[in-house]
């Protein structure tokens, strides 16, 4: 089978975008080039909608990009003072709801939020912290998973399914009482069948799912982040972003 | 000694004089002085009292994220807590550290005395000592340094910008880098970086070697004020390396007491709890550690540049070595006691710290990939490391799962309690007692406290904002006189 016929076009921040059937705004934006901030997507896995750092302005409804379909003739605005700035506001957020302690964080340099943070201008978190008491688990002899810096993205909880075929992991809870959780009858990490050649370890935006005795292996100056901003690195798709 | 000072037998009629914050120790310090209606001292403290946390929330984290956590202690010195907890970390998981990353750590290190020491004298210290303890406080800072002895303060920068780079090319950045990891370093130093820091080591040694000939010729001009100022007897404690060389990154522990007699020597750091053990007392959040056989009230010891210099058998650079035996033959041959010699001291570390930096650029080892090695996993490691400030001990345990179970730390100001609280104790009875109060005066008891460098006269001192409040009550609580430094250095009563 060939390629998709890219019949149809929208524009993009005035930028001509053609896509093809199926394709949502995020993967045309992608394939065009065009940048839209986002988190919780990854084009390796389904759209998940949940982080809304990628929604954009589609015919002057806001829409997440990650998972509106296309349509021939969409007017969108992406990279806009207003969106940015309410895309700032959700990372600023993330940060005082978890408890984000970069000086001492091992992820620091190939985080995600943290490049997305300084991508978006945040200076400050703005917003009083939570400091929500979070649960630690380092029961896996492998795997340390902190929750603190859990951003709720579900990447691990779509890639542990979808890939790796374990479900180890899923959310629970509502509201500001959802959290990460493992799918064991102890609820523990150490308890699952989860390795960490899992896909599902691997895909963390943030520090919350960590190889164990691997931080700051990586000399300062040669992290994911410390020459490129997170729009380049995300626009390259395909390729695994959080190593 | 003056140790009866630490408390009043009958407080309840007497003045009470505060100067609180002496500065920010990581927090808060303060000094409380009782007087009698004579202005006599009866009681002389120098309190903490902030709580810091760190042994509490590094329990549960990950061995391996600990000594970039704990780095946050200090802005001034925290590659020393990097380093003193991952040689804990080595320990834990039973690395043999390459001989590339051990080298790379003691350049690492240097580059850490350097900054330390040079930013402690030329910008804390130096006007004190060139402009005299009561001179106008508005020129008694860096800037009043920069007007009057423009070379002096400019070399000061310099060293200390020279020693940040050391620390930028093997840690990654200038403070709070992460180079050091468990089982050794995550970087070698490049034939470029190596150039870089080359091409000015020559100049750092010269004006290293400058720094000690201004304090001794300093010292040297008024011996007697300054070997008595604030001056008593104590024991001394340090790391030596096992041919008795001074070592400020790794050794045995040595202790001498106040007569120069060995209390131990070349003491394996893994058992410090054997010989060192900690009190605290109510009114400090600071610990009071002692050596045990000498008990709570005689136990007390120094930790630092004078302890170093006084305990070390030889300095193993040339140009320092020298320096050593002018100040040995200057204290007759035994222990120099001196509060303010520990500025002389200081001094002759710093070219020590240059000269050992000379020595290690020119090592091919610095470029090799072999830096990092483990082995045997074990559950608790001790770290120990001479610090500017003196000796640091870091001691962690582990649990099955990895996660930090109990952590103990003994920094060097800790050490330095009980001396810093007797040297307070020594300036309040030599020239507060029966005095009227005047800056000046408060002043003399910050000297006594910055000569031991605690982190307590870092940032407020060096740019004049240390904000001061002294009040003189009576008898019966009603104000007698006030004086207020701001924090723009202004006096107002």
């Amino acid at each position: 089978m060939g390629a998709p016929a890219m019949s149809n076009s929208m524009t993009i921040d005035g930028k001509h975008v053609p896509f093809s059937d199926g394709q949502t705004i995020m993967d045309a934006a992608l394939a065009a080039g065009v940048y839209i901030p986002r988190l919780c997507h990854n084009p390796q896995f389904e759209p998940h909608g949940s982080c809304k750092l990628c929604v954009v302005s589609v015919n002057g409804r806001n829409m997440t990009a990650c998972t509106m379909p296309a349509a021939a003739d969409m007017v969108v605005t992406s990279n806009t003072p207003e969106l940015n700035r309410d895309r700032k506001a959700l990372v600023q957020m993330l940060f005082v709801e978890g408890n984000h302690i970069c000086p001492a964080c091992e992820a620091s340099g190939n985080c995600q939020l943290q490049a997305a943070a300084y991508y978006l201008e945040m200076q400050s978190p703005h917003y009083t912290h939570f400091y929500q008491p979070r649960a630690v688990d380092a029961s896996h002899p492998d795997i340390f998973l902190d929750l603190n810096r859990c951003i709720l993205c579900e990447l691990c909880v779509r890639a542990s399914r979808e890939v790796d075929g374990k479900d180890v992991f899923g959310i629970s809870g509502r509201g500001i009482g959802t959290h990460l959780v493992v799918n064991a009858a102890s609820g523990r990490l150490g308890d699952t069948n989860f390795a960490a050649t899992d896909q599902a370890a691997q895909v963390c935006p943030t520090g919350a799912i960590l190889i164990k005795r691997q931080g700051y292996k990586i000399p300062i100056g040669q992290r994911t982040f410390d020459h490129h901003n997170i729009s380049e690195v995300q626009m390259k798709p395909l390729e695994p972003e959080h190593e | 000694m003056t140790f009866e000072l630490e408390t009043a037998a009958h407080p309840e009629n007497l003045k009470r004089i505060v100067i609180e914050p002496v500065t920010r120790v990581e927090g808060h310090g303060k000094v409380t002085l009782l007087l009698d209606a004579d202005n006599r001292v009866h009681q002389a403290r120098f309190h903490i009292v902030e709580f810091r946390g760190f042994e509490k929330f590094v329990q549960g984290r990950p061995f391996w994220e600990v000594p970039v956590l704990v780095q946050r202690l200090c802005g001034i010195c925290p590659v020393s807590h990097n380093l003193a907890a991952c040689k804990a970390m080595d320990m834990i998981i039973g690395a043999a550290v390459p001989v590339a990353a051990d080298k790379l750590r003691r350049l690492m290190h240097m580059g850490q005395i350097l900054q330390s020491h040079a930013l402690h004298f030329f910008h804390l210290s130096a006007p004190d000592l060139l402009f005299g303890f009561d001179a106008a406080a508005g020129k008694r800072n860096i800037a009043g340094l920069a007007a009057a002895y423009p070379d002096i303060a400019r070399q000061g920068v310099a060293l200390r910008r020279y020693g940040q780079e050391v620390i930028r090319l093997t840690s990654g950045k200038r403070v709070h880098g992460t180079g050091v990891i468990p089982g050794g370093m995550n970087k070698n130093l490049s034939c470029d970086e190596r150039d870089y820091l080359l091409k000015e080591i020559d100049q750092i040694i010269v004006w290293s070697h400058a720094a000690v000939e201004l304090i001794k010729t300093i010292y040297c001009e008024r011996p007697d004020f300054h070997d008595s100022f604030g001056s008593y007897r104590s024991s001394f404690m340090s790391l030596v390396r096992a041919d008795g060389a001074l070592d400020l990154y790794h050794g045995g522990l040595r202790a001498r007491d106040e007569r120069g007699q060995t209390i131990f020597d070349h003491v394996d750091y893994t058992h410090y709890w054997d010989y060192i053990h900690e009190e605290v007392k109510s009114w400090s959040y600071m610990k009071f550690p002692f050596i045990r056989v000498h008990g709570r009230e005689q136990g007390w010891y120094r930790v630092g540049p004078l302890a170093r210099i006084n305990n070390c058998d030889f300095i193993p650079t040339q140009r320092a070595e020298a320096e050593r035996r002018i100040f040995k033959e200057f204290g007759g041959g035994s222990a120099t006691q001196a509060t303010l010699a520990y500025h002389w001291a200081r001094m002759i570390e710093m070219l020590h710290a240059a000269e050992a930096i000379q020595e290690l650029l020119h090592d091919p080892d610095l470029q090799s990939d072999d830096l990092v090695s483990s082995g045997a996993r074990q559950l608790h490691g001790v770290g120990v490391i001479e610090a500017p400030r003196g000796t640091l001990i870091h001691h962690y345990r582990i649990n099955e799962d990895e996660q930090i179970v109990r952590a103990n730390l003994i920094v060097a100001t800790t050490h330095n309690n009980q001396a810093m609280n007797e040297a307070v104790r020594q300036v309040a009875l030599q020239y507060l007692d029966g005095q009227q109060i005047t800056e000046g005066l408060l002043n003399h008891i910050e000297v006594a406290i910055r000569a031991f460098d605690p982190c307590l006269s870092c940032a407020t001192h060096a740019l004049g904002k240390m904000p001061l409040e002294v009040e003189l009550l009576d008898a019966s609580g009603t104000l007698l006189q006030r004086l207020i430094k701001d924090s723009d250095g202004r006096h107002r009563t």
